[in-house]
């Protein structure tokens, strides 16, 4: 048994388990004055004090939200209707084309249904968005620019955006940009900020937390209009009675996730690169897509396309090996579709089809290293012989 | 030495990779589980036939919907065996989808179902289940396969006639049965035994409406959906003697021995009820005719497919079945140059080119072709004065 999809959900940390369970029997809503409240909202406002300390963060910037989805959608739906209400001309949208669905979705939203006129930016062979693509969007108009959206790192092939250097154009323009740095947590360097970022989205069960509870990261001056209306708990951008026990365990993670974070590289991208090397061996026409340079992809991400392959019989073939991994794209009704991220970085659609998603966690072992090297070659050598049906 | 229905548990002791197709319906459920049930490693496949599927099931219509596909992996979540979906919908569209359209499009009838068991499940997922180390497939079908001592293979009917499916798989050869499994063919169960079953397996789609209608026609309208791929065209409703009687948008829209949905202005002469005689895209044109004149003495049919892969020699009696649901006729048929011909024993209605005929030694499936021409009967001369 070898789980390899830690980009999809990693197993919580026990201490983040631990802190949960000590606030689950624990009664008391954090927006209530009695003393049962006032433990509760204790307990809110040091875990924001520490995840804000993790992220490199001020507390206040610190928005709990239902998870990634949810502060990706406030970020880009809030900030839009926010500045195009200051400025009707501002309408335009910058978006990389490699975004998480919770952004490219949201995105695609706006202009269905607000008028948004969207610009996707271009993207290199390795999915990144340049500065000076930035810049060139931006410069075109910059008084027409509503926000720019370009995630920190990307959930499929592990490519480490130059956020800070995008921040900086931005900020020379006035122009906020949003970083879904999900899967950037734990393993770049993510200082909120240092970024120079606007608004920033996590989540905690990529980190080892619990599901159903993220943070936007928002700058103080930033005031998109809420999504959810209602009693305006988080700086009446964001309602809804606060999650206490998955608050704390959020924090108990975020707080290891970035203390542990270099040993984490270090150990956890020796064995991505021992993986790596095992696939290229096993299958020499492998593509190992992203950023081959370690400095500019996730640690423990490895991306592969298999040419002749379907992802799915990949899959289907590994997962009955025991070996869980994931073909990284969107699913409709369960349907693979060609990943748009590799399609975006010029991929033709059958190396898009034919693409595995190997992705290392904090419980990854030389053993699941192992059992992908042994079943590989001939789970590709199957799989090629089912075609690209 | 014969023993049905002998796929569906482990033959010669031995546990065969069985990929279930589970269309999100009741019998292809229950089918899976007892696929499962009978010590076979089994896994579940929902296939996404259509493109941009609906989110919902209308009425009790389709089984492409997202719906569709939950009710298919919940059902196999509950037997305990892995699910994936695999999109189709590519394959579909050309051979199932395009294919019906163009044989409408040529006057004839197709049945969608035959075709989409003979070109997608027990041709692209068969072979893509092979190729990926599965032994066979398996469906909710109504048949039984029984497999002798020398290794050769027949298809027979159900063991419940009235739920009976083997008309659609008649197209199978021998290669696509050897890997074929049917584990609802060979109890005689009612419909209601099988949601009994699959009620007390736990299996939520126990109670979901069957599905008769053609899956990619969502709403049911055959013929809206039709007039949508090939337009309209006003043509003429003539009776045998060639005398306009009426007009229609489209002759794709008719069925021979269609009654209904004529709209011809004035009566027969003879005041008794007309039929679709003749369908002629060519000329746009639809012949109508008393109900005696659809009376059909033979046809000649195409690409014949043999279940045992050998086309009887000469000319022998069977029975002949040549709609999905229709009865059994007695025939005389025999092989003519690669075309098969068939001679009915008493005259039969209602044969539409395009359709399957069928052929039957007793319960055995012996083999199928599509429909193409048909003998009428000499009639008086009265009628063609």
């Amino acid at each position: 048994m070898a789980y390899l999809d830690h980009a999809a959900t990693t197993p919580m940390l026990p201490e983040a388990v631990q802190a949960m369970s000590a606030q689950l029997s624990l009664a008391g809503n954090a927006s209530s004055l009695h003393a049962s409240g006032r433990r509760a909202r204790r307990t809110v406002e040091e875990s924001r004090e520490a995840l804000a300390a993790a992220l490199g963060g001020r507390p206040s910037e610190v928005v709990f939200t239902s998870g990634g989805t949810e502060a990706d959608n406030l970020a880009v739906k809030g900030l839009y209707w926010a500045r195009r209400d200051a400025d009707p001309a501002r309408a335009r949208v910058l978006a990389s084309p490699v975004e998480h669905h919770a952004v490219l979705d949201a995105v695609h939203w706006l202009a269905d249904h607000e008028g948004a006129r969207v610009e996707w930016l271009p993207v290199d062979g390795c999915g990144r968005v340049r500065p000076e693509a930035l810049r060139e969007a931006i410069e075109r108009d910059p008084h027409d620019v509503a926000l720019a959206t370009v995630m920190w790192a990307n959930n499929e092939v592990g490519t480490i955006m130059p956020v800070a250097e995008l921040a900086a154009v931005a900020r020379e323009f006035d122009v906020p940009l949003h970083s879904d740095a999900v899967q950037a947590f734990g393993q770049a360097d993510v200082d909120f900020a240092a970024s120079g970022l606007d608004a920033m989205t996590v989540s905690a069960h990529k980190v080892g937390g619990p599901y159903g509870i993220g943070a936007l990261l928002l700058r103080r001056e930033c005031a998109p209009v809420p999504l959810l209306h209602g009693g305006g708990q988080e700086r009446d951008v964001r309602s809804g009675t606060l999650d206490v026990p998955a608050i704390a365990a959020f924090a108990t993670a975020g707080t290891l996730a970035a203390r542990r974070r270099t040993e984490f590289v270090r150990e956890v991208g020796a064995l991505r690169d021992q993986l790596v090397d095992a696939v290229r061996e096993a299958v020499p026409d492998a593509v190992l897509n992203g950023d081959p340079d370690p400095a500019g992809r996730l640690a423990a991400n490895a991306h592969f396309s298999f040419p002749g392959c379907e992802g799915d019989s990949l899959l289907l073939l590994l997962d009955a090996q025991g070996i869980e991994c994931s073909t990284g794209s969107a699913c409709t009704a369960g349907v693979a579709q060609p990943s748009h991220v590799l399609l975006a970085m010029g991929a033709d659609s059958d190396r898009a089809r034919g693409s595995l998603r190997f992705s290392l966690g904090h419980t990854s072992t030389a053993g699941d290293v192992a059992e992908v090297a042994k079943a590989i070659g001939p789970v590709v050598e199957r799989a090629r012989s089912a075609g690209l049906l | 030495m014969t023993f049905p229905g002998a796929p569906t548990g482990p033959r010669d002791g031995s546990r065969l990779r069985v990929l279930a197709a589970m269309s999100g319906g009741v019998d292809s459920a229950v089918a899976a589980a007892r696929a499962a049930e009978a010590g076979h490693d089994v896994t579940g496949v929902h296939l996404a036939l259509s493109a941009n599927p609906q989110s919902f099931r209308t009425g009790a219509r389709g089984c492409c919907t997202i719906e569709d596909s939950r009710d298919a992996r919940r059902a196999a979540d509950v037997i305990g065996i892995p699910f994936y979906v695999w999109d189709l919908a590519e394959r579909f569209r050309e051979d199932v989808v395009e294919d019906f359209v163009s044989e409408y499009a040529a006057g004839r009838t197709p049945n969608p179902c035959l075709r989409c068991n003979e070109k997608i499940k027990f041709a692209a997922l068969l072979d893509k289940a092979l190729a990926l180390g599965f032994d066979a497939v398996c469906t909710g079908h109504y048949a039984t396969v029984v497999t002798h001592g020398d290794g050769r293979r027949e298809l027979h009917r159900a063991s419940d006639a009235a739920k009976d499916q083997s008309y659609v798989l008649g197209v199978l050869d021998d290669r696509q049965l050897a890997h074929a499994m049917f584990p609802l063919g060979d109890t005689l169960t009612t419909k209601d035994e099988i949601r009994a079953e699959a009620e007390r397996r736990g299996l939520a789609v126990a109670r979901k409406p069957d599905s008769h209608d053609i899956c990619f026609i969502a709403d049911g309208d055959t013929q809206g959906f039709l007039a949508k791929r090939l337009g309209t065209a006003e043509g003429a409703i003539v009776d045998e003697d060639g005398t306009r009687v009426g007009s229609h948008e489209g002759a794709y829209g008719f069925t021979i021995g269609q009654r209904k949905g004529l709209r011809i202005g004035t009566p027969a002469p003879d005041g008794k009820p007309r039929y679709v005689l003749d369908i002629s895209p060519v000329d746009n044109t639809v012949t109508v005719g008393p109900a005696e004149a659809l009376d059909v003495t033979g046809l000649t049919a195409i690409r014949p497919r043999w279940c045992g892969d050998v086309p009887p020699a000469g000319e022998a009696a069977y029975t002949a079945q040549l709609r999905a649901h229709g009865e059994d006729v007695p025939v005389r048929a025999e092989v003519v140059d690669g075309e098969l011909r068939v001679r009915f024993a008493q005259p039969v209605r209602g044969v539409a080119p395009g359709q399957a005929v069928v052929l039957y030694d007793g319960t055995q499936v012996v083999g199928s072709a599509t429909i193409a021409t048909t003998e009428r009967r000499e009639r008086p001369a009265a009628a063609h004065a």
